[in-house]
């Protein structure tokens, strides 16, 4: 799978502290700031594409609601970066909790189309039985070059 | 059926869990020759660790055990099973782009026939009323027919393209050619096939469900169909039977019903039974009832909430379907990966 260079030059921010709020021990926060961008060598949080007001948990109806921000409006792993936030989010929570991925509005040209594929299950699962994208994203989340 | 004499009091009372599966269930389906005085019930059940599983309520002590897996078939997911209207085949139709045909030899599950042409998932499977056709859908957008051949050959007879996404569910209505398809791109198609042999689309719903529709399932009489949708509302159509028989193929289903306000996760499944009573499996664990009102106002029947099961499973249940023979009796399966067998009671003061 050849992986254009979209975005050549991003913008790099500097890395934010973070409170941690998840339970489970192996996982020190709710959301894992060093999910590499597939395109990028840099962690996704520090290309801005994740900022820790657009996570919400409520663990009393078992429910997470997560938008991130795309690095570009037409990024075109959008699709692939939601992903790899769904299965990491699987692992630091209990089954039986709900997750809306969605991309933070206004952040991608495609929102709407986004969207519906990265909540619609069953798309997901077969995504996810692909593995050539399941390799795409247990790279994007196991990567220790950081 | 009148539900509103029959006192308010409804509970859906759990007869057993039926758990095995590895893997969520996706979907399930009752042998319609069984559950008689001869036959004990049967349920084929299908899951995400690629296996489909065989369920028989014993007759000595009306427990379900699991008579079958059948396994090394399908290379991934399993979506969704049906048996044929004799029940002497099980169709089962797969994320590996292949629906696999078994026959129960013995009481040994075989596969005896591969449908293979689907460019990706199958999610949906379907017999006609006479076991003369079958039909498949699938993510390529595609609705295929197949013609049922002797000795177990199918023969691909038709390619139908029109929706512009994947297709989520095909059902065949149920004493008619006709078939229905739900899909991603929100609308439901009717298609027939003319004097010279060809299917095509007589008619597209599209300004009915505004997100993806997720089944189809009609009432006893064929006049009525309900539709479940990510939109959170069940939608209810009706078209002229009559006018159907008689062999007419612009006759259009129109909307009738729309019940909204019920659910507020994605509904995957619905079940109309045989008394009226609609059942619905939705995203947030819950199994729902809906009958028809007495006390519309306006014209047309409306329809109430009989029922509302919180925490029917444990994550979102994926297919309702009524049992063919016994009455008010229901499975239901999950993300949890249990199937639940239910009866719906009227508790008693």
């Amino acid at each position: 799978m050849t992986l254009g260079l979209i975005n050549a030059n991003p913008i790099v921010h500097a890395k934010k502290e973070r409170v941690a709020r998840c339970e489970d021990p192996h996982c020190d926060d709710a959301v894992d700031p060093d999910i590499r961008d597939p395109e990028h060598p840099y962690s996704l949080e520090q290309l801005s594409v994740l900022s820790e007001e657009s996570i919400t948990v409520d663990d009393k109806l078992g429910r997470i609601l997560i938008t991130f921000t795309p690095t570009i409006q037409h990024c075109s792993m959008a699709t692939v970066i939601g992903l790899c936030l769904r299965v990491k989010l699987q692992e630091c929570f209990p089954p039986h909790y709900k997750v809306d991925i969605k991309v933070s509005p206004g952040s991608h040209a495609d929102e709407e189309a986004v969207n519906k594929q990265l909540n619609d299950k069953e798309r997901v699962a077969a995504a996810l039985e692909n593995p050539n994208l399941r390799q795409l994203v247990d790279e994007c989340l196991y990567s220790n070059e950081l | 059926m009148d539900f509103d004499d029959e006192g308010s009091n409804f509970e859906l009372k759990e007869i057993q869990t039926l758990s095995g599966h590895t893997d969520r269930v996706w979907s399930l389906a009752w042998n319609p020759a069984t559950g008689t005085d001869d036959a004990q019930p049967v349920i084929a059940s299908c899951s995400g660790d690629k296996t489909v599983r065989i369920w028989e309520r014993s007759a000595l002590t009306r427990s379900w055990d699991c008579k079958a897996v059948l396994e090394e078939t399908h290379t991934r997911t399993v979506r969704s099973c049906t048996w044929s209207p004799s029940g002497k085949l099980l169709a089962t139709a797969s994320f590996d782009a292949t629906t696999a045909i078994w026959e129960n030899v013995g009481g040994d599950f075989q596969c005896v026939s591969t449908l293979e042409g689907h460019e990706n998932e199958v999610k949906s499977v379907s017999w006609n009323a006479s076991e003369s056709l079958l039909a498949t859908c699938s993510r390529d957008k595609t609705v295929w027919i197949w013609e049922v051949m002797p000795g177990n050959e199918f023969e691909c007879a038709s390619v139908l393209q029109g929706h512009t996404q994947d297709v989520k569910m095909i059902k065949w209505h149920p004493t008619m050619d006709i078939l229905f398809s739900c899909s991603y791109d929100n609308t439901i198609k009717v298609w027939a096939e003319d004097d010279t042999g060809d299917w095509h689309c007589i008619q597209t719903i599209v300004s009915g469900h505004s997100s993806t529709v997720w089944a189809i399932s009609f009432n006893a009489g064929g006049d009525k169909m309900v539709t479940c949708s990510d939109d959170l509302t069940l939608k209810v159509w009706e078209a002229d039977i009559e006018g159907m028989r008689s062999g007419n193929n612009q006759v259009l289903w129109k909307h009738l019903s729309t019940l909204s306000g019920y659910h507020d996760r994605t509904i995957f499944s619905v079940h109309w039974s045989r008394e009226g009573i609609i059942a619905s499996g939705a995203a947030d664990d819950a199994i729902r009832f809906f009958v028809e009102s007495k006390d519309s106002v306006v014209d047309g029947p409306s329809y109430r909430l009989l029922l509302k099961k919180e925490k029917a499973h444990d994550m979102d249940v994926n297919v309702v379907q009524w049992s063919p023979g016994e009455n008010r009796v229901m499975a239901s399966a999950s993300d949890d990966g249990t199937i639940k067998i239910w009866e719906l009671a009227t508790s008693s003061n």
